[in-house]
């Protein structure tokens, strides 16, 4: 379970003080599904980032899975990374030099898992992505698609509570994205708590929650179904290029 | 956590990642390693040609010449009278126990005629006991007869470049030569020495010293060598030839005692520092060696940003991230070290082919050293960047490209 208190980001930017997340709290219960949309500078990255564990919040409480996060130090808050959640982003982030398989084993090596035991749950993470075949390939030999099932793979490979998606389809076509959409839901159906950032109205009216940001602040609670078809109700401003990044 | 193993197989994952680029920057390393281990060779090399001139007549020698020399200076030339190191010195020094053999010597150059041919060559003035303190062998007939060694006896040993010269291949035993116009009788032919320290033995005839005082106009010889039994009765010997020839000089020290042991332990210091300044000069290209590693490892980390970011975001700790960079700087310096090593053993042979005379000794413990220094190297220059990449906000990294 994620509880949100009072959080609030503050940057100063040339001796002003500029809020990327103000006064947010919010509840997101073990196994829900929500996705985050809203503007660029709305604060869904330095959201998301914060629930990651990326970042600190200036102010407020954190808890996740019951322990305050908030203040803890590098060190600690690499742990609960590493144990308690999966990233996905939408430029990838697979190492070139590693194949598919050492990709998605990588986070085991940082976690101290012998390396035989490594071998045998990056296959079963794989197969289970239905890359299997694809296991020495490297990322250059692997279409986007393809890349992006060996990220979740990655994500999923030290059986954490929480799946972070960032743009997952952003750089995908359709069908690619369709397929990618429809592991990390099987995911989510089978117990993982998953959050997906996006622009994409399409992927927003998936989720059963949609938190809408604008301003560093939710404006809006939807579920995906009263979420508009066609434009976002921010659309105007900014379009994503600024915002994301490309692989 | 994380094993060493698993380290070691990311970071060489890395370096091999970017074969050219890592090749280039350990080439610093490779040079300064491969200058300092064929300057170590050409050092050592030369410390055993040296001491080995000096221990082929033994290790259990000493040498007494007349004057004293305290710290520096000319003996005899400025200050006090020295009196004579006469054969009756040698006689006394014989007689002491431990001592197994003395050879009082005089030289100089002289003519040495035989059948119509001849030259000027070194002339040796010494005793029988002269094989024995020299370790240098008669080849043919006898060395000079165990005489008194007031009596000039007219008798030569030739050196066997000499016999070759004056003789050829017929034997010389029992003809005459005409040394400085004396007749002398050829007794023996000594076996091959070659250069020693710069005097041709072989290019050398010896006489009986009381000839060569007599022949040269000498009234002292100019050196007495001893050889004692062992290293235990060193100091003993030292001492009881100190405390004769100081009474039979009146009181005076006005001699020299140098005991081969220390004049090589000297020389060993002399050429150990002289290699040593080599190496350290050879050593300063390690350095530059270590700014190229700096470099590129500085260059990647900034090229590593979202790699860096992920292994931030799948729970690397900071000290990882500070490993793999140091492990890798580490890498590439080793990598160096090796490639140095084999340069400086493959310039080192291919010296000694090409100068058979040069003398080239690779000592492994230099090899070693130079492999630890540039480890050593690569692990500081590796500091820097490494902490510059656990300073990366991992949120910037991962949106860096």
């Amino acid at each position: 379970m994620i509880e949100l208190q009072h959080i609030a980001k503050l940057y100063e930017v040339g001796g002003q003080p500029i809020y990327a997340l103000r006064d947010t709290s919010e509840t997101i219960q073990s196994g829900e599904y929500v996705a985050i949309v809203g503007p660029s500078g709305s604060g869904k990255s330095t959201l998301l980032n914060i629930i990651g564990c990326l970042l600190r919040p200036s102010s407020g409480a954190y808890v996740l899975e019951g322990q305050d996060v908030s203040q803890l130090d590098d060190h600690a808050l690499s742990h609960v990374r590493q144990h308690n959640i999966g990233f996905i982003f939408q430029s990838f982030h697979l190492l070139p030099r590693l194949t598919a398989l050492g990709n998605v084993a990588l986070p085991m090596v940082f976690a101290g898992v012998p390396s035989a035991e490594r071998q045998a749950r990056a296959l079963d993470a794989l197969e289970s992505v239905g890359l299997a075949d694809r296991a020495q390939h490297r990322p250059s030999q692997l279409s986007v698609g393809q890349r992006q099932r060996t990220v979740i793979a990655r994500a999923i490979i030290m059986h954490p509570k929480l799946l972070l998606a960032d743009e997952p389809t952003g750089n995908l076509d359709t069908s690619s994205g369709q397929q990618v959409m429809e592991l990390l839901e099987l995911l989510n159906r089978q117990g993982l708590t998953l959050l997906v950032v996006s622009h994409d109205p399409n992927v927003a009216r998936r989720a059963k929650r949609v938190l809408v940001l604008a301003d560093g602040q939710i404006v809006k609670r939807l579920t995906g179904a009263e979420f508009p078809v066609s434009s976002m109700p921010f659309s105007q401003g900014k379009t994503s290029e600024d915002e994301t990044s490309r692989c | 956590m994380m094993t060493l193993r698993d380290l070691l197989v990311f970071s060489g994952g890395a370096v091999l990642a970017h074969r050219v680029r890592s090749a280039l920057s350990l080439l610093g390393i490779a040079i300064g390693v491969g200058a300092v281990i064929l300057l170590t060779s050409i050092g050592e090399g030369t410390r055993y040609y040296i001491l080995s001139q000096f221990t082929q007549f033994g290790t259990n020698l000493l040498a007494i010449n007349p004057g004293k020399i305290k710290t520096f200076g000319v003996p005899g030339v400025l200050g006090g009278t020295t009196h004579k190191l006469t054969l009756e010195d040698a006689e006394v020094v014989k007689r002491i126990s431990g001592v197994e053999a003395v050879v009082p010597m005089a030289m100089g150059m002289g003519r040495v005629e035989a059948e119509g041919l001849g030259r000027s060559i070194n002339i040796f003035g010494v005793t029988s006991d002269m094989p024995v303190v020299w370790r240098f062998a008669v080849a043919q007939g006898s060395f000079l007869p165990a005489e008194d060694v007031h009596r000039a006896v007219p008798v030569v040993v030739l050196g066997p470049k000499v016999k070759r010269e004056l003789f050829g291949d017929r034997n010389p035993l029992g003809q005459v030569v005409r040394i400085v116009g004396y007749r002398f009788r050829v007794v023996g032919v000594m076996e091959v020495k070659g250069q020693v320290l710069g005097f041709d033995l072989d290019d050398s005839v010896y006489i009986p010293v009381a000839n060569a005082m007599k022949m040269f106009n000498l009234d002292e010889v100019m050196e007495i060598d001893v050889a004692y039994v062992s290293a235990q009765v060193v100091d003993r010997v030292v001492e009881e030839i100190r405390r004769l020839l100081t009474d039979r000089h009146r009181g005076t020290e006005d001699f020299t005692i140098t005991t081969q042991t220390a004049m090589l332990e000297v020389l060993d210091d002399v050429m150990r520092v002289v290699t040593l300044s080599a190496a350290g000069i050879a050593g300063i290209s390690l350095i530059v060696g270590a700014i190229g590693i700096l470099t590129m490892m500085w260059i990647s980390v900034g090229e590593r940003y979202s790699e860096i970011g992920l292994l931030r975001a799948i729970g690397a700790r900071p000290r990882q991230i500070f490993l793999i960079f140091l492990f890798e700087s580490m890498i590439l310096a080793m990598l160096g070290g090796g490639l140095g090593v084999a340069l400086g053993v493959t310039g080192s042979l291919l010296l000694t082919m090409v100068l058979p005379g040069l003398p080239v000794y690779i000592d492994e413990q230099y090899l070693l050293i130079s492999l630890l220094v540039a480890t050593g190297t690569g692990l500081l220059s590796g500091v820097a960047p490494a902490r510059r990449a656990i300073r990366i906000d991992p949120v910037e990294a991962l949106h860096a490209e």
